[in-house]
């Protein structure tokens, strides 16, 4: 008996043992993953701060031999790239208002209205998604042309003030998740939907609506393909835009083009380290609802 | 009396009623008003070009000055008069091909290690996270670099395990992998569906496999894929879709749109945009842009119709 059950417990400190050895193993690959992963970082980093003739020189070194901060301040002045910025702060932030105000409220009426046709109307947001957006792509432009906004910021913001469906799917599903006796009660109180909207579901879907914001932050300040369509004048360049101008001009200039970069990275870096936990709401409530 | 109050109540009642019915439709009013940002968004930019788009591909619109139906002369072109667009439907099939499963797999497999518990967890997905979030002309240019033959990262760090790295960007051949090999590092964003589905896979699924003896591996394929399979179904999709639109990347990493050496960068999207934009020979890029269409169209039918295959949806025998 005692045999048995001491055998038992060796039995399940080797599955305990051959556990910690998993974890362990798991532990060190992904270490492994992770130096991985930020070594291309580092690299941008360390690029910027040599002259070129480390740069060529072979074997690469991996820490700049001499830290040409100066490379920072060339960069500046070979291109306007706080005209840039500042360009692409209005486009972004308006995107951003745009995005939050549109999608919460019609994800507001898929969520908390009855009405005729809403199951057939949402299928058709959701098959919006799949419409490849080149298809769509030259008729807007002609669309933009004859309205004469092209080289405006126009063809830009517009759109964010008309939904998008992936938005208003996050945050349909969001609101879903409110229960519906909060508006019933305010219904008697005498409130109409436009109040419960902005007063009770929209404080109530904060961590939604953040992400909202920062999946819209992120997709406005690295467009390429609509600044690199609609804008002509060099005064109205976006940082993505002003980067490719860049580039071209300073073909072989490493170190210049990975200072640039860094520049227009930093900002969704940063903004992704204090903000990372709304981005990952974002992948729980799809994954959830894929589920 | 009797008779009476049945009558007024019969009468109250249908008072209420007509009460609630416009109750309703007041309801629905609202309905609409809510949604209707996002009806004329739809009708705007979605409907309205989808058709315009539709037409234009049967005539030569060039923007400015012609719009003449030439029925689907368009079409003919595309298959017996334009030999880049095969070249290009073929680079966009190598990428799609290898892009979306390695990027799938890939995502699974990070998501199952970083579901394990291990120290630092957080820390990890963080870290694992961070690429995808980073994208547009910086990344690639930061990529041009990193797979600079001689002077890049990539071939560094290759050496080192005794390879010696291709020529990548200038490389015909090592074009579209250099992509690819971009594309995987930003995997991350797959990772966290994966990791957020597996976060609800229960527990006692595995202790029960436990009991019957399963091992890690059978543990992996018979319980945690099948329960994750309606979010790698969902991801698939999506790339697919994702990929063949393939654009930036390669017009940014090749030279303004030239589509690479040896054409080997000329994707679909490019060479339709070249079209559209360079040429402005949009009624035909309007037609290449429904060709694409339709591919994926059948593709995503395709897909939807083999997903009850492998797809398992939990609870599914309720319904």
């Amino acid at each position: 008996m005692s045999a048995v059950a001491q055998n038992k417990t060796s039995h399940f400190q080797s599955v305990k043992f051959k556990k910690k050895i998993v974890k362990t193993i798991v532990f060190i690959i992904l270490t492994l993953g992770s130096l991985l992963i930020l070594s291309p970082i580092w690299w941008m980093i360390a690029t910027s701060l040599k002259d070129m003739k480390e740069i060529m020189t072979y074997p690469p070194t991996f820490i700049p031999q001499e830290w040409h901060w100066s490379n920072y301040a060339e960069t500046l002045q070979k291109a306007p790239f706080m005209r840039y910025t500042l360009n692409t702060l209005f486009i972004t932030v308006l995107v951003v208002i745009g995005n939050v105000l549109s999608n919460s409220f019609i994800a507001y009426g898929f969520s908390k209205i009855q009405f005729k046709g809403r199951n057939v109307l949402f299928a058709l947001v959701l098959a919006t998604m799949m419409i490849p957006g080149f298809v769509t792509l030259i008729p807007q432009y002609v669309l933009y042309a004859k309205l004469g906004w092209l080289n405006t910021y126009l063809p830009l913001i517009l759109p964010a003030f008309f939904g998008s469906a992936f938005f208003i799917f996050l945050l349909r599903q969001f609101f879903l998740t409110i229960p519906n006796e909060l508006i019933e009660a305010a219904k008697i109180d005498g409130a109409n939907h436009l109040y419960i909207w902005w007063k009770i579901i929209v404080p109530l879907a904060k961590p939604a609506i953040a992400t909202v914001a920062i999946f819209s932050f992120n997709g406005a300040w690295n467009d390429f393909l609509g600044p690199l369509l609609f804008l002509n004048d060099s005064d109205m360049y976006t940082l993505q835009l002003g980067l490719q101008v860049f580039k071209g001009q300073n073909d072989t200039q490493w170190n210049f083009l990975m200072a640039g970069s860094l520049m227009v990275l930093i900002p969704v870096i940063t903004l992704f380290f204090i903000f990372q936990r709304y981005f990952i709401e974002g992948m729980n409530l799809t994954a959830g609802s894929k589920g | 009396m009797q008779l009476n109050t049945d009558a007024s109540s019969s009468l109250e009642k249908s008072k209420k009623t007509k009460r609630v019915m416009s109750l309703e439709k007041k309801e629905s009013l609202q309905g609409y008003l809510f949604i209707a940002p996002w009806i004329i968004g739809f009708l705007v930019f979605m409907a309205g070009p989808l058709l315009f788009s539709l037409y234009g591909s049967f005539t030569n619109y060039n923007i400015t000055s012609k719009m003449d139906f030439i029925g689907i002369e368009n079409y003919i072109k595309m298959f017996t008069n334009d030999p880049l667009i095969w070249i290009s439907l073929k680079n966009t099939l190598y990428y799609v091909a290898l892009s979306v499963p390695l990027t799938t797999a890939g995502a699974v497999l990070l998501s199952v290690l970083l579901n394990q518990g291990v120290r630092g967890t957080r820390i990890f997905r963080t870290i694992y996270y961070l690429p995808a979030v980073l994208s547009g002309v910086g990344v690639y240019l930061l990529w041009m670099q990193l797979l600079s033959p001689s002077s890049g990262l990539v071939n560094t760090l290759l050496g080192w395990v005794g390879i010696e790295g291709p020529a990548w960007l200038s490389d015909p051949a090592w074009t579209k992998p250099a992509l690819i090999f971009m594309k995987l590092w930003s995997l991350g964003g797959g990772m966290l569906l994966y990791l957020a589905s597996l976060q609800g896979v229960s527990q006692s699924l595995y202790e029960a496999a436990e009991i019957d003896g399963a091992n890690s591996f059978r543990k992996f394929w018979h319980i945690t894929v099948p329960m994750i399979t309606p979010v790698i179904f969902f991801d698939l999709v999506t790339s697919f879709i994702g990929a063949f639109q393939i654009f930036q990347e390669a017009y940014v990493m090749s030279d303004s749109g030239d589509g690479g050496p040896a054409n080997s960068l000329v994707f679909f999207n490019l060479h339709m945009w070249n079209k559209a934009f360079e040429v402005f020979d949009m009624g035909y890029a309007m037609a290449m842009s429904w060709f694409l269409f339709i591919i994926i169209l059948v593709l995503t039918v395709f897909n939807l119709v083999l997903a009850p295959r492998w797809v398992h949806y939990e609870g599914e025998d309720k319904k």
